[in-house]
């Protein structure tokens, strides 16, 4: 299911193109906001069980009285979203108000329009561009902006330091994360999300699933670090700088309240889900399965595509809980000393790989 | 035209901040990420605690003296009760000494755990945080089967205790020392030696010997710094001359001495130190009436007493004057949180806005104690 399939299938597109358009378009986004919605509901709520089952709690059972009350709590983030779209809207009296209103919506904008590109399964995909991975990457630091813009114009000191620490943290981490996509690009000639998925079907010896994390000993590092960079690009912990609840209050959302500041979370999880399913693509084989022929069909493809992302989501999650934050000087030399040679050796190091071995 | 300066942006952390650990405003001169001036603001907890004790009688000054140093209401109340017996000359039965040693090292152990799980929120790890507040909760739990209260207990009196010890507290005690060791090292693994958390506090906030030392810094943030001075070894009081137990100090294992991450580690080992000396506290417990040496009516003779005593903050001291009256004529409490609070805009010039935090944090401050 494509965009492009769906515009030819409408009986009128070559009549009212823009229409088509259009109506194609929204036709595909709709599924994709209800997917956000809805996993990012499941994703709060297990993110409040491990949390627990971490902390040696017990976290949502269910007690009390209200929609949380169900069993095991499961209407816990339901509850959470109800009251956050129920609260009071605050926008501060001297807080630049157009930019004020529009950051959240920018911070959404950039992690929704890369589902565009994520391959789901074999067939399901929104749009298999030639260029996905590199679209993905481009519009996914759109949400830069919008960090940058919530923090400037909340007219606050916190939610400046938040926003200035987000910008520098983020851009900085973006570049290992794009070398490290390089390195894969070279090794499999495309750039094409489905492309990348194609060429990781099959073993290697016949053993191992023929992934690229497995393909050598570069790209298996390349895997981490861009791993590591995309927890970053979350602001997760260890990353989670730019929000760092004990020294910046809430950093560049301080001023935020309700709907607004559920956007932020939404975009928050939602992001995660776009950095994993990066990952699973482009090292982890996509929808493939681990062993070959085993269950291999174009609807596990979408099991094992979810399988995979989400248990690299449960890696995020357990950071979270385990370790203490970064500062922000140490943060950035991990950046530039560490994460960005590796990934430049890295390339040279697949570069000579593919030329001798492949 | 076209040429910008630069200035300082003054910057207030608090009264109302996640990591001030209570009302603190911290007057902060900042340029971008570097601190280069602190202030510290102090009085938005202010309850003229001096100025009460001067008006009611002296075993009515004892709740007072729990909500000072409100996570470590047992000794605050051991140091008070210490000092108006030393004025009054009265000797306590052997078993009231030997519960006082238990139940205020119990609360050394209660009061830094809350202090190394908050120490681990302010640097960013939240788990550990929630480990120590389930062991503390024990703790709290024991208490309340010793006096009905969970914070503020109003246990130790002078010459006396409020209650004897419940049935099976001894026993409680111990199981509760062997699930507690072992969980130490847990919270070893988990922060202590955490590669992360190494890096944010090792080298960061150093506090020279001879500046604590001129600061009058007392307690786990003069010994983090290398000096081995405990009141309860230098200047023993009660019966802890008794008791076989060493005095940690800072040694910049994984830095300089007195860096952050020493007056941590200094609080992780003492509370083994602690469980140590409860071990032999409860091994030695002897029978006997707890109320024998209550006066009936505390009426100290004419003078005056500057007794110091050591609570998890360090060194924790009354001056009293008394004029012969039922009511102190002047109390004064010296406050070890108060002097370590101090010392802060001495040693964080120059670090980060995050180090700033770590550095506040690992000199565990109660807000109830400075203000008074």
């Amino acid at each position: 299911m494509t965009v492009d399939n769906l515009i030819n299938w409408f009986p009128f597109g070559t009549e009212w193109p823009v229409l088509t358009f259009v109506t194609a378009v929204i036709i595909c986004a709709l599924p994709v906001f209800l997917f956000i919605a809805v996993y990012a509901l499941v994703a709060i709520y297990a993110e409040l069980k491990i949390s627990s089952f971490m902390q040696d709690k017990v976290g949502p059972m269910g007690q009390g009285v209200g929609l949380h009350a169900w069993k095991f709590g499961i209407l816990q983030p339901v509850a959470d979203a109800l009251k956050l779209i129920l609260k009071e809207d605050i926008i501060p009296d001297l807080a630049d108000k157009k930019l004020f209103v529009m950051a959240p919506f920018v911070v959404f904008v950039g992690a929704f329009i890369s589902f565009a590109a994520l391959p789901f399964g074999q067939n399901i995909i929104i749009a298999d561009m030639n260029i996905g991975i590199f679209y993905i990457l481009a519009v996914g630091s759109l949400s830069v902006i919008g960090i940058i813009l919530a923090g400037w114009s909340s007219n606050n000191k916190w939610s400046l330091y938040g926003g200035m620490r987000s910008a520098a943290q983020i851009i900085s981490y973006e570049i290992p994360a794009g070398l490290s996509i390089i390195s894969i690009v070279m090794l499999t000639g495309t750039l094409s999300m489905q492309g990348i998925i194609e060429f990781q079907s099959g073993t290697i010896w016949g053993v191992l699933p023929n992934w690229i994390i497995f393909n050598n000993p570069f790209s298996f590092i390349a895997f981490f670090i861009f791993f590591i960079s995309g927890v970053a690009e979350c602001n997760r912990t260890p990353f989670d700088i730019p929000e760092a609840e004990s020294e910046l209050v809430a950093g560049a959302f301080t001023e935020y309240s309700g709907m607004r500041y559920a956007f932020f979370f939404l975009s928050e999880y939602a992001e995660m889900f776009v950095i994993s399913a990066i990952a699973v693509t482009a090292f982890l084989g996509g929808w493939n399965s681990p062993i070959s022929g085993f269950m291999n069909s174009s609807g596990w493809g979408v099991f094992w595509f979810m399988l995979k992302s989400l248990s690299l989501i449960f890696l995020m999650i357990w950071f979270r809980w385990t370790l203490p934050r970064l500062r922000v000087d140490q943060l950035m030399s991990i950046c530039w000393k560490v994460f960005l040679p590796f990934s430049l050796v890295n390339i040279f190091g697949v570069g000579i790989w593919s030329l001798l071995v492949g | 035209m076209g040429v910008i300066h630069g200035d300082l942006m003054t910057l207030n952390i608090g009264p109302q901040h996640p990591s001030t650990h209570g009302v603190l405003r911290l007057k902060v001169k900042t340029d971008g990420e570097i601190i280069s001036e602190v202030e510290p603001i102090i009085g938005y907890l202010h309850r003229c605690f001096e100025k009460h004790c001067e008006n009611v009688t002296y075993d009515q000054v004892i709740p007072y003296t729990d909500r000072c140093d409100y996570i470590a209401s047992m000794n605050n109340n051991f140091g008070y009760a210490v000092t108006i017996e030393a004025l009054m000359e009265i000797k306590v039965p052997e078993r009231v000494e030997y519960i006082r040693i238990i139940v205020a090292e119990l609360n050394r152990i209660a009061s830094h755990l809350l202090a190394l799980g908050t120490y681990g929120l302010d640097v960013g790890a939240f788990t550990p945080f929630l480990y120590m507040f389930r062991d503390r909760e024990r703790i709290l739990d024991l208490f309340e089967t010793l006096c009905g209260a969970r914070l503020l207990y109003n246990y130790i009196w002078v010459g006396g205790l409020s209650h004897d010890l419940p049935r099976d507290f001894v026993e409680s005690v111990f199981s509760f020392l062997d699930y507690f060791e072992p969980k130490i090292e847990e919270y070893n693994e988990l922060l202590t030696y955490n590669k992360i958390f190494i890096e944010r506090t090792a080298d960061i906030g150093v506090l020279p010997p001879e500046v604590a030392i001129s600061f009058g810094v007392t307690g786990p943030n003069l010994r983090g710094s290398g000096v081995k001075w405990d009141i309860r070894k230098d200047d023993p009081y009660s019966i802890y001359d008794k008791f076989d137990y060493d005095i940690p100090i800072g040694a910049g294992e994984m830095g300089t001495v007195g860096d952050c991450w020493d007056r941590y580690y200094v609080r992780m080992v003492e509370m083994k130190e602690s469980a140590k000396i409860i071990r032999q506290a409860l091994k030695g417990l002897p029978a006997g009436d707890v109320h024998q040496a209550l006066p009936k009516k505390i009426r100290p003779p004419k003078g005056s007493i500057y007794k110091r005593t050591e609570s998890p903050r360090g060194d924790l001291a009354y001056y009293i004057v008394s004029d012969g009256s039922p009511i102190p004529y002047r109390l004064k409490m010296r406050s070890p949180a108060f002097t370590a609070l101090s010392v802060l805009g001495e040693i964080s010039q120059g670090w980060m806005m995050s180090d700033v935090i770590a550095i506040l944090g690992s000199l565990d401050i109660v807000l109830g104690e400075i203000d008074r």
